[in-house]
């Protein structure tokens, strides 16, 4: 990393080298059955430069093609955008546990014998399913450095199994399915599998729902796959600065219902969200993003900070190879004190969504989301009474988070960025045939 | 001599001996740049170069596979992915058989290769587009992915195959975003094309055109959810073909499920006599084209339905064995950390003999949508999102609304398709996601088509 850097600092003002290695272990599972063994083993080097005030980009597997990195660098530099920023001085950084050596030392064949059980416990309480599944365990090494004496290395460990079931009568395809991740190992089957049987009971029968205006409770996984990404889309800063987010100039306004709290948060220890600072050395904060239902922050990497004229929120996150670019880390919504239970009791007519099928194909930018209810609930005077089909729900997040009726007191991890309860919208449109 | 080539023969070599039905190995590289913008502003320029490979074996059914960027030990790598299988292994192997292949597949001299062309030329033609983009008054801002890479791949398998594929793969997308009173709209296009750069040329008034549709929808109405009678262009149609019934097609959600092999019987009547649908990797120039697949099996044309009857479906080696059917070269691979997997290449709807007059004239109300967002499916359920949509009434293309969303049953709504156009076009932008492997180079087609009674979400 040394040697790339000083052969940067050759040819350019500033310079910054940012690794990343990983070593990951997944075992997949096919129609209930043990079928493949994997290992990957990964890295990269990306180098970024300021020659002339301008930034220039390159990226590669290969640590030792010094050059070939720093001609690439220099070759789009040319073309590059004026850095606006200065690179991060610091060599110390909070303290952000990450790293568990227990998921390295996790044999195989525990791994298969976990997969295994969960498999078992589903079919066993559903005879005729067929699961897919998998389990993994990885570890990832990033370090940065750069020319103004910034160093940051850390270490991460995850762990994460999921399952998802099917179970076709006629032609008539059930979907459910769980998955969970820490930087701890999971070995607990129940945590996924209480999911995916609950989810079976409540599907057993089946309800039909009328096409018109009612309320909808979103279940964790159902905020996950409907509400999220809109919301991811409107707090980047980048979006903002152009003036592209519908709350770009609502800061410190109320836009949500008074009940909804939002923060970005990658500092809870032991979450694969989590590190001690983003891709660009900047230390991690514990940012709010939605207090009491109004704007309160919106997610900046340094470039974009420095344009907007603010401070980066450590949130600059690169993604297939790309610069660094505003990104949420961990999103938590605050629970509130209402039961799941409760939330479900207060309604007539409603719907319970648990998976949205492509919810953000839309004009996720503006808000917008529709999706086919993948895996959803008809409540009738309080009470749930089978699974919907062929129906979609319909909205657009500004309008449905600003008249949420209740908040669950269920809060859980969905997949590894996102700890949610149940929200309840008031009035979602919901078509049906 | 590039580095993969440095050691492919060492490899070769590795792969024998080994108490194993079947090993074969994959080494890669790939050099790739991108441009994007956001608003006026250039966002990210950038040059990537990326060197690996991996391993795969099976060994009585089971699969190992190890993936790396390190070229060193390939000998231990060959070992670890054995190893692995033997412990998943339980049964009989089953792998549709092959003669080895030596064979090196270049781009075609013809093709201009996005590798030789110089960066500068390249930005300013985006430069272009978003002036193009920028001269629509109300555009609140843009932005414009542009990636091309160039990949290098050699296939080795433990019966002697020795398969060396160059292609080039190329992806723009050029989006509008329009802004007034907290409402944000965008419209967007995506075009692609393996191997040659001219395909990206000549876009300024599709530039311009996506900048106005933009701002009209600023002031476009929401269509109020239920069902409709839709037409679609030949954009949204291929979407909609690869989406509800394309991934339907592919083997290994059937190879092992009893239900879905009988759902899936060859000779079922999937929709009516008019309808034909395709899936072929052999057509010159298109994205999801190729040789060889990443088993090393010669590419081929497959009907899947014909004159509305289920004729054939996508296989890997392994499923068309366990199927008992004729291998059809489908199993593709995004890159060398990913196994290969049952994937479409091209597919499309033949044309009918209905002009566009013809699939429209005799609606009364009805939607007409365009252009794509994207598509998802879950087997019998799938969702597709228009770019852009019009109310049709009494036969005619009226106002614009606001972009719709699609739903449907494969089971009935290919059947109810009651009129195929006359005028196939192929849709290369956009690519395609499964089992974690996005966005594979794929690209779909059809004529406008119409579709009785589709759900649309809505108000």
């Amino acid at each position: 990393m040394e040697s790339i850097l000083a052969q940067a600092k050759k040819v350019a003002e500033e310079a910054e080298v940012f690794t990343v290695s990983s070593e990951e272990t997944p075992v997949h599972f096919e129609t209930n059955r043990l079928k493949h063994i994997q290992s990957k083993q990964s890295s990269s080097v990306a180098l970024r430069i300021i020659k002339q005030g301008k930034i220039g980009y390159a990226t590669s597997t290969r640590l030792d093609d010094r050059q070939g990195l720093v001609n690439n660098a220099v070759a789009t530099a040319e073309f590059g955008t004026e850095a606006r920023f200065e690179l991060p001085s610091l060599t110390s950084y909070p303290q952000i546990d990450v790293y568990d050596p227990d998921v390295e030392s996790v044999a195989i064949e525990k791994m298969t014998k976990l997969g295994q059980e969960v498999i078992d416990t589903i079919t066993n309480h559903t005879p005729g399913i067929l699961c897919d599944g998998g389990v993994t365990k990885a570890v990832i090494t990033a370090s940065i450095i750069n020319t103004r004496g910034g160093q940051v290395s850390y270490k991460q460990s995850i762990f994460g199994f999921g399952v998802e079931g099917q179970l076709i009568r006629d032609t008539d395809m059930l979907f459910v399915g769980e998955s969970q991740s820490s930087c701890h190992p999971l070995l607990e089957p129940e945590s996924v599998t209480e999911v995916v049987l609950r989810q079976l009971e409540l599907a057993k029968e089946n309800a039909v729902v009328s096409s018109q205006q009612m309320p909808v409770i979103f279940t964790p996984n159902g905020v996950a796959s409907g509400l999220i990404a809109p919301l991811m889309a409107g707090f980047n800063g980048k979006a903002v600065l152009e003036g592209a987010s519908p709350i770009g100039g609502k800061l410190g306004e109320q836009v949500f219902d008074k009940k909804l709290c939002l923060w970005d948060d990658p500092t809870i220890g032991y979450r694969p969200g989590s590190r001690p600072c983003d891709d660009e050395g900047v230390p991690s904060q514990r940012t709010p993003l939605i207090t009491e239902g109004t704007v309160a922050n919106f997610l900046y990497d340094l470039q974009t900070a420095a344009l907007a004229g603010t401070k980066s929120t450590g949130s600059g996150r690169r993604s297939r190879g790309g610069l660094p670019t505003p990104s949420p880390s961990t999103f938590v919504i605050t629970p509130g004190d209402t039961s799941f239970d409760e939330l479900v009791q207060d309604i007539k007519e409603g719907l319970v969504v648990e998976q949205l099928m492509g919810a953000t194909q839309g004009n996720v930018l503006g808000g917008d989301f529709s999706g086919n209810v993948l895996l959803g609930f008809k409540i009738e005077n309080g009470k749930i009474v089978g699974r919907v089909k062929n129906t979609m729900v319909s909205g657009n997040i500004y309008h449905l988070l600003a008249q949420i009726a209740g908040i669950g007191s269920d809060a859980r991890w969905v997949g590894g960025m996102l700890n949610t309860p149940s929200i309840c919208c008031s009035s979602a449109s919901v078509a049906s045939k | 001599m590039t580095y993969i080539e440095a050691v492919e023969h060492q490899l070769a070599e590795a792969l024998k001996g080994h108490n194993a039905d079947y090993i074969e190995a994959r080494l890669e590289e790939n050099r790739s740049s991108h441009i994007a913008y956001r608003g006026r502003q250039l966002e990210s320029i950038g040059k990537t170069t990326s060197v690996g490979g991996n391993v795969r074996a099976l060994v009585k059914g089971g699969w190992g596979f190890v993936s790396f960027n390190d070229l060193g030990e390939l000998p231990d790598k060959v070992e670890l992915a054995v190893k692995q299988a033997q412990l998943v292994g339980n049964e009989e192997s089953k792998l549709a058989l092959t003669e080895p292949v030596v064979e090196v597949v270049e781009i075609p001299e013809t093709a201009k290769n996005p590798a030789v062309i110089p960066l500068a030329e390249k930005k300013q033609l985006l430069d272009e587009y978003n002036d193009a983009i920028w001269k629509t008054p109300r555009i609140q801002t843009s932005t414009i992915n542009y990636i091309d890479n160039n990949k290098r791949t050699i296939f080795l398998d433990s019966s002697g195959s020795h398969i060396t594929q160059e292609r080039a793969d190329i992806a723009l997308r050029l989006v509008a975003v329009a802004a007034k009173d907290g409402e944000v709209q965008q419209v967007g296009v995506s075009v692609g094309s393996r191997d040659d750069f001219n395909a990206m040329l000549g876009l300024h008034s599709k530039a311009e055109e996506i900048a106005q549709r933009a701002v009209e929808l600023l002031s476009a109405p929401q269509i109020k959810g239920g069902e409709y009678t839709v037409v679609l262009d030949p954009v949204l149609a291929g979407v909609f073909v690869h989406e509800a019934f394309g991934h339907l097609s592919e083997s290994d959600f059937v190879y092992e499920n009893d239900r879905m092999r009988e759902i899936m019987t060859l000779g079922k009547m999937f929709g009516s006599a008019h309808l034909n649908v395709v899936d072929t990797a052999t057509l010159p120039g298109l994205r999801g084209s190729y040789k060889y697949d990443d088993e090393g099996m010669l590419a081929k044309k497959t009907y899947l339905i014909k004159e509305g009857k289920l004729v054939g479906r996508l296989h890997s080696r392994e499923t068309a064995a366990k199927m008992n059917e004729e291998p059809t070269g489908n199993a593709r691979a995004i890159d060398y950390r990913h196994p290969p997997i049952v994937r479409m290449t091209n597919t499309y709807i033949e044309p009918g003999s209905a002009s566009f007059e013809d699939v429209i004239g005799d609606i009364k109300e009805g939607v007409y949508a365009k252009n794509w967002y994207g598509g998802v499916t879950s087997m019998e359920m799938f969702t597709f999102s228009a770019g852009e949509a019009y109310m049709i009434r009494n036969g005619k293309i009226a106002e614009i609304i606001r972009p719709v969303v699609l739903t449907g049953n494969v089971f009935n709504t290919l059947k109810n398709i009651d009129a195929i156009g006359n005028d196939l076009d192929m849709n290369q932008g956009g690519g395609c996601g499964k089992g974690g492997q996005a966005p594979l180079p794929c690209s779909n087609g059809s004529p406008h088509i119409r579709i009785q009674r589709c759900l649309l979400g809505g108000k």
